[in-house]
């Protein structure tokens, strides 16, 4: 399908030069959605009631200049836990079933003041809580890749939908991979910008100090066009800093460009990531992609981050903190799940708090509010934010001497159903190779990398230095170019829609 | 009656409602009287999603109390969450401080001692509810939710209802002349918790404190001081412990009752919050804060009687409102008789203020109007039976008194030309006591002085109607 | 080394404002058991005068102007309270 063959740069051109009216692209998406939502299942809302309106806005918004910007009539779909006016946010949970915004998120202004279209909002693991996006309580999500495989999470049905061609570009939100791990799983790019770069406002939180909305597509410069649009300071979010978003020049680099920019461009791979917990598929793809890199010029060595194997306990501990305390505006009070029958104020909270939250945001929850009680606080809660400065120092001390970062996204591809959630510890520790740039607020994106003997795909992570997205695009682009097309969901022929 | 001897140990948590014109995380109004949940937005009624973005003025107003009680202020200071679940806590956590407050070890001086003061820091106020017994229910308007506060937490330092008073008094004076907050205990813009303990006298070891709540008056923390000391002392006497609890003040019934509930927990979790970075306080923040300091009452009071020579009594009510203070000020020099003007505010504006049951804040004004009125006074303008009705006018409306004078006809008549002519009717009326006058009868004078005036309704300035006699019955002889 | 009874269990409910049904109790003390002692592990490093690290990054906060610059917000307040009356959400009584 033409469409989705080209850039989201270039569809934005056609439709400005009116090669392809708004209309018409929203509408060979929408038939691809009518075709494939039904098994694949990535989407909870569709933008059914808006939608006509906005594409008429759009238009003749391209038509009087308004739009004019390099994603102006391009369609997106929005992860469920950002806050989207007059349209249903659910953050996958029983808790928030009806809940409509009565405002925009930051970035939802920013995409349409660009003159993006949202098609939708996508299902995920509830409060972006788990790794499969099968926490959700709506429904599963399939990766487009293989039905009977999850798609990664939290961010599970944006990269679904991305991977699958039912929309060029979505958002996620990544708190200990939540865009990384999913687009690895599906075969697409996800970036997660340095804390601060992009608003948070607007986005549930779930764990203040490392969530981060991050962008989704086909490729780096997808993706990167969607981050230029979102990122920047933001007066309503008081975290976000006042650093210049470096813009793309207008023309996409040619080949030569691209692979130029690696020249000399320092790699690390820190040999803790490509251990025995990797599976043995996932470390050749990366070595394969560190071969790559080292014949066209870039130095890539292997160093050591010994405390990379402790981030995931510190992940837990700081994020189960901070999500009992987000958390506890859900009380059925303001908004949301309201238990019927409670005679006290404590019974209503009770009742409405264990109905209205799944299992896995319950065990959080009360994790969380453990590790911040009187006589545990210093020994749990203290002792993970001491180590997350050691771990922040430790990455600080690689990037005085590299670039960037070189690890796989996830030590192995997307699991079958039905599995990650049977042993939770099991489970987390599957974010190993992701947390610790959440803890030290990194930049970091996942580049598909390989396809395992199962037909799914493998992701290469980079991190890089805080506010160094620019160089993580550069190093990204260029192996993105030496590795050449990667195959989406449908071409590959594994896709039984 | 105590079979023993017990001292007394108190110290005070105290929350003051500062007046910006904006809520502390958002830019919601904080006006009062307004209609339910109007003056909110995503932020402070816990959106899922909002972010709250500090207001400077909060962070500004801190820094000038903590300056004013000699405080140490933390060049970074961070926000804390602290945890409880509560429906007018709309996010179910306050954002406070506890690890990095704004201020530290200050003191104020009271009488002869002084408290010294062990933080302050900045939070958000909570919400309101209105209750429906009969239904059952409770409502929620969350129009006071992220109102800004400074709590000021002290030493246990005092031992008396006395101190604690002047304690209060002190901080409230400080307040009031920063212009930071109202400081009214019956509105609750400023709210007193009081922490005491009993000990044996003379011991060392401080005994369980109790935290006592819902003082709305001085009147009523006395009374609760008073109470909650006896209560402890029958306790300890009669065998029984004194229990770490916050109890309520009821000040009608005269006692106070366990707030204690099975359903709370007092652990509240506290942690920093992720949302707002640390906030940097600059040396040159703080300088240009401290060069924008008041005068404080007591400075103030000791430099008008010095300067004005004014009873250092008249000074210290003089200087209970910044305000008043100011017009005193201003009226003083306008009219270059400071005493005299001392005693008009003292006696007259001061009766006019409790007539009317306003508070020096709300006088209007302006310093010239009450100046022109005073030097009238001090130049026979107008007698002081017309002049205090003029000077209420002046204070209610503020009108020009010369002018309002003029057209009322209140001024006193001096031109000698008008006065003559009076003067003449009756020394021609009253031939037999002209005479007796000159026959040396010195008394009879009056007598004349006071039918001049009755001639011109009580208008004519009576020095020049003395001058004018004196003059005219010399000639005569 | 942590032990998860039903008294912890208790009084993290009673923080969290969360009940666990009966038969799902031993679960999830035996879970959170074995997440926090995992977690322990973290006592195998040395953190001794580590400045604790709470922010996302180490930056200074963007502060305010004191401006009122929101509108009357009720109507957005109130638009998802699940029970309402004379503009207030409702909730038991308090006292």
């Amino acid at each position: 399908m033409e469409l989705l063959q080209m850039s989201v740069r270039a569809m934005s051109e056609k439709i400005k030069s009116k090669a392809l009216s708004v209309k018409e692209t929203v509408d060979a998406l929408q038939m691809k959605l009518a075709e494939k939502e039904p098994m694949l299942g990535a989407f909870l809302t569709i933008n059914d009631m808006q939608l006509e309106q906005r594409m008429d806005e759009v238009q003749k918004g391209i038509r009087s200049g308004r739009y004019a910007g390099p994603l102006a009539g391009v369609p997106i779909a929005i992860k469920d836990n950002i806050c989207t006016k007059g349209l249903r946010t659910t953050c996958g949970s029983r808790m928030l079933e009806r809940f409509v915004p009565a405002y925009d998120a930051t970035v939802v202004q920013r995409l349409q003041d660009a003159g993006m279209i949202i098609l939708g909002k996508t299902n995920m693991d509830e409060f972006a809580m788990g790794s499969t996006t099968e926490t959700s309580a709506f429904r599963l999500t399939k990766n487009p890749w293989n039905m009977s495989h999850v798609p990664g999470g939290s961010s599970g049905g944006s990269c679904a939908a991305v991977a699958a061609g039912e929309v060029p570009l979505a958002l996620g939100s990544d708190t200990g991979g939540s865009v990384r791990q999913p687009a690895a799983f599906c075969g697409v790019v996800g970036l997660k910008p340095t804390y601060g770069r992009v608003s948070r406002y607007g986005l549930v939180a779930y764990a203040s100090s490392m969530d981060q909305i991050g962008p989704i597509g086909r490729t780096v410069a997808d993706c990167r066009a969607l981050y230029e649009c979102v990122a920047g300071y933001d007066e309503k979010d008081a975290t976000t800093v006042k650093r210049e978003v470096t813009k793309s020049l207008g023309h996409e680099p040619n080949v030569e460009e691209r692979i130029e920019k690696l020249k000399g461009m320092r790699f690390a791979v820190p040999k803790e990531y490509l251990g025995e917990g990797t599976r043995e598929e996932v470390r050749e793809a990366v070595k394969g992609a560190m071969k790559l890199l080292d014949r066209n010029g870039a130095v890539v060595e292997e160093i050591s981050l010994p405390l990379a194997e402790y981030a995931v306990a510190a992940y837990y501990i700081i994020a189960c903190a901070e999500a009992s305390s987000n958390l506890s505006r859900f009380d059925g009070v303001k908004y949301g799940y309201r238990a019927e029958g409670a005679e006290t104020l404590h019974e209503m909270y009770v009742k409405s708090r264990s109905e209205g939250f799944g299992e896995e945001v319950k065990r959080r929850i009360l994790l969380g509010s453990f590790a911040l009680s009187e006589g545990y606080y210093d020994a749990y809660y203290l002792k993970a934010l001491k180590v997350r400065r050691l771990i922040r120092e430790a990455f600080d001390k690689v990037f005085e001497n590299y670039d960037c970062i070189l690890t796989p996204t996830a030590p192995t591809t997307a699991p079958k159903f039905g599995t990650a959630l049977k042993d939770p510890l099991l489970m987390y520790l599957q974010d190993a190779d992701t947390v610790a740039v959440n803890l030290a607020g990194l930049p970091a994106i996942s580049v598909p990398c390989g396809i395992d003997a199962e037909g799914l795909p493998i992701g290469l992570q980079l991190i890089g230095n805080a506010f160094c997205e620019e160089t993580l695009f550069a190093a990204a682009e260029g192996y993105e170019e030496l590795r050449g097309k990667f195959p989406t969901a449908w071409e590959q022929g594994r896709e039984r829609l | 009656m105590a079979k023993k001897q017990y001292d007394t140990v108190i110290g005070l948590e105290v929350h003051i409602e500062l007046s910006t014109e904006t809520k502390i995380f958002c830019g919601c109004a904080t006006k009062f009287g307004a209609m339910p949940n109007t003056q909110t937005c995503p932020v402070c009624t816990g959106m899922p999603g909002s972010l709250p973005v500090l207001n400077k003025k909060v962070v500004e107003a801190a820094i000038a109390l903590g300056l004013a009680t000699n405080s140490r202020i933390s060049r970074r200071t961070i926000f804390d969450r602290k945890n409880y679940f509560y429906p007018d806590n709309p996010q179910n956590y306050q954002i406070s401080q506890l690890y990095v407050p704004v201020c530290r070890d200050g003191f104020l001086e009271i009488e002869n001692k002084s408290v010294r003061i062990h933080e302050m820091h900045m939070e958000e106020d909570a919400g309101k509810l209105v209750h429906d017994e009969a239904a059952g229910i409770s409502l929620v308007d969350y129009n006071r939710s992220g109102v800004p506060l400074i709590e000021i937490v002290s030493e246990p330092d005092m031992e008396t209802a006395e101190e604690v008073i002047a304690y209060l008094e002190k901080l409230r004076m400080l307040c009031l002349y920063l212009g930071i907050s109202d400081c009214k205990l019956q509105e609750g813009s400023m709210r007193v918790d009081v922490n005491l303990s009993v000990k044996e006298a003379g011991s060392e070891t401080l005994g369980t404190r109790t935290e006592m709540k819902n003082l709305n008056s001085f009147k009523a923390i006395a009374r609760a001081i008073a109470a909650e000391r006896e209560r402890q002392i029958m306790r300890i006497e009669s065998g029984q412990e004194v229990v770490q609890e916050t109890r309520r003040w009821d000040d009608a019934e005269g006692v106070s009752y366990s707030m204690r509930s099975k359903e709370d927990s007092k652990d509240y979790r506290y942690f920093p919050e992720p949302d707002i970075p640390p906030v940097l306080i600059g040396r040159e923040w703080i300088d240009g804060i401290r060069n924008r300091q008041p005068e404080f009452k007591e400075e103030k009071a000791a430099r008008f009687t010095e300067e004005y020579g004014i009873p250092a009594y008249d000074a210290d009510i003089l200087t209970q409102s910044r305000h008043l203070a100011t017009l005193f000020e201003e009226t003083a020099k306008r009219s270059g008789l400071p005493k005299k003007t001392a005693n008009w505010f003292m006696g007259e504006l001061l009766r006019l203020l409790k007539e009317s049951g306003k508070e020096p804040e709300e006088l209007t004004f302006s310093p010239k109007h009450a100046a022109d009125l005073i030097v009238a006074v001090e130049e026979g303008k107008i007698n002081q039976a017309n002049a205090k009705e003029v000077f209420a006018k002046v204070v209610e409306a503020d009108v020009a008194p010369l002018s309002y004078m003029e057209q009322r006809g209140l001024m006193s008549l001096s031109d000698e030309g008008v006065l003559q002519a009076a003067v003449d009717e009756v020394l021609a009326e009253y031939p037999e006591i002209v005479e007796e006058y000159r026959s040396g009868k010195d008394k009879v004078f009056g007598f004349l002085v006071g039918q001049v005036m009755k001639k011109t309704k009580g208008k004519a300035d009576p020095g020049t109607v003395n001058g004018l006699l004196r003059k005219n019955l010399s000639r005569f002889a | 080394m942590i032990k998860i009874d039903e008294a912890v269990l208790e009084k993290a409910e009673l923080l969290a404002k969360l009940k666990v049904d009966a038969s799902e109790r031993e679960r999830t003390m035996n879970e959170m058991e074995k997440l926090l002692l995992y977690t322990e592990k973290l006592n195998e490093i040395d953190t001794e005068g580590v400045v604790p690290l709470s922010h996302g990054e180490p930056g200074e906060a963007t502060l305010r102007e004191d401006e009122v610059t929101n509108p009357d917000g009720k109507v957005q307040t109130l638009a998802n309270v699940p029970e309402l009356r004379n503009d207030c959400p409702v909730v038991p009584k308090t006292v």
